[in-house]
């Protein structure tokens, strides 16, 4: 697995799009930084871009880049190797290739900035884990849908619906449910929707860490309620982590059934 | 060598392959022939374990391949559209396939041969088709196995790489190889193969000698005698 996982990385790495998506993260460190000059807002900025752009971009590339190597997934499984080592490093490598662009994209300007100097190196390093989560959680999932269509638009189409799903469309189900059902005590089902969808957690995670209750939201004060800020955090990174192995479950259950 | 027996496979509704059975023996060379959708690719992953068959038993060497994976070792595998990671090197895509195998192999002799060398410091993006496809053959030739199947092996090669190609099958014949190959130029099956297999609708239709073949289809040629095959098999679709 780790041979693959090494081939697909260094292949990925040095593709355009890799390129590109490291380039917009380090402006966009760059611009908040040194407008806003302070590292704490600009984190929380960072966060609102992160939760929605990591996922889109993980999805997208996902399955771009499972349906683009099909060939060479098939030169592959020719291979004495076991197919869950296959896919798994290929899949490993794409999240790792995008996760280096995104903390080496951050991580140059907020350390020129003089993040080590401030408090906030700690809040920053959850950022960055947030959107290592999310990439891998996102990329996963499109790597199994992708997996599991041979149609490369039906897999396409399913894969930013999905995104569009956890991204948008939750929160707008999720609120219209706490108006329609504002009567009854909802932190149960409002503790659970926000466990079940990742990018929620995430953002729940990040409000925690900093202590910010004002744009907590709802979700994210029943969470405090309930955990307190600490055992919150940790209760979030924890369910933000099973969210992390069900892709590769996923993957590894579909590619042991999957005609090639 | 290769025994297959009652081999079964659907996709969805669609019946594959129809109880198959086939042996290939050690050290032949045989072309795998067949209309579009008879169920040669299919036939061909079966064996590489990359389609699972829903029922029946392939054995290679006489050991059953389901649910192992380390057979494949001895098997070399030439796919029929070469498309390799884009921004690796061919130097790298090389090093890799040893790197899983673990092995040492005849890549710097097989380079040479399909005069390669300018090309091994280029991204495999900027090859073009023919010369992906030479090194899609050196990928499939260096480990030096005792099975080698070839998906379409032609594809894309220029006169001269394709008489190279030629010339190195027989040369792995002559060296004791079992070589399965599936080709639609019946051309490269006069020239090189010693016995056909062919298949129609998901069942072993023929196997035998290209004489054979001819003779009992009472044409001139190998040609006209594939040409008869598809056209009695197409009337007997309509009736």
């Amino acid at each position: 697995m780790i041979k693959i996982l090494k081939y697909s990385f260094f292949d990925l790495i040095r593709s355009r799009w890799s390129y590109f998506y490291f380039a917009f993260y380090l402006m966009l460190g760059f611009v908040l930084l040194f407008l806003n000059n302070d590292i704490s807002k600009a984190i929380i900025t960072m966060m609102n871009v992160i939760i929605i752009l990591g996922p889109l971009i993980g999805i997208v590339f996902g399955i771009m880049y499972y349906y683009n190597s099909i060939e060479f997934t098939e030169l592959l499984l020719a291979q004495p190797i076991k197919r869950s080592s296959i896919f798994l490093g290929q899949f490993l490598g794409l999240a790792l290739s995008l996760s280096f662009s995104l903390v080496v994209g951050l991580g140059i300007p907020f350390g020129l900035y003089g993040l080590m100097m401030s408090g906030e190196i700690f809040n920053f390093l959850v950022l960055l884990w947030v959107g290592f989560s999310l990439t891998l959680i996102f990329s996963g999932i499109a790597f199994y849908i992708a997996l599991s269509n041979q149609n490369k638009i039906k897999g396409f189409g399913l894969a930013i619906l999905f995104w569009l799903f956890m991204a948008v469309i939750y929160d707008g189900i999720f609120l219209l449910m706490l108006i329609w059902f504002k009567e009854y005590p909802l932190e149960n089902f409002a503790l659970i929707s926000s466990m079940a969808n990742p990018i929620d957690l995430s953002r729940i995670m990040i409000l925690l860490k900093l202590d910010i209750s004002a744009l907590m939201g709802y979700t994210g004060a029943v969470f405090q309620k309930f955990f307190g800020t600490d055992l919150g955090f940790f209760a979030s990174l924890g369910i933000l982590f099973m969210w992390m192995v069900l892709p590769l479950l996923l993957i590894v259950n579909k590619a042991k059934r999957k005609d090639f | 060598m290769i025994k297959i027996e009652k081999l079964n496979k659907k996709f969805g509704k669609l019946e594959v392959l129809k109880n198959l059975d086939l042996s290939i023996n050690k050290g032949s060379i045989n072309a795998i022939l067949g209309p579009n959708g008879s169920g040669k690719t299919t036939l061909i992953k079966s064996m590489l374990g990359m389609v699972l068959p829903d029922s029946g038993t392939i054995s290679i060497d006489g050991k059953t391949i389901k649910n192992d994976w380390q057979y494949r070792d001895e098997i070399d595998y030439m796919p029929q559209i070469a498309n390799f990671p884009p921004n690796l090197k061919v130097r790298e895509i090389i090093a890799m396939l040893k790197d899983i195998r673990n092995r040492e192999a005849r890549d710097a002799e097989l380079i040479k041969y399909f005069e390669l060398t300018p090309y091994l410091n280029k991204q495999l993006r900027n090859l073009s088709g023919g010369t992906m496809q030479k090194v899609n053959i050196v990928l499939a030739f260096m480990f030096d196995n005792p099975l080698l199947i070839l998906d379409e092996p032609t594809n894309g090669l220029d006169p001269v790489a394709l008489l190279r190609l030629k010339e190195l099958i027989e040369k792995e014949v002559k060296r004791g190889k079992t070589i399965l190959f599936t080709t639609h130029i019946i051309r490269l099956v006069e020239d090189l193969a010693e016995d056909i297999v062919f298949i129609l609708e998901g069942k072993i239709y023929f196997q035998g000698s290209v004489k054979e073949l001819v003779n009992k289809q009472g044409a001139s040629d190998l040609e006209h005698a594939i040409a008869n095959i598809f056209r009695k098999n197409q009337v007997s679709d309509k009736a």
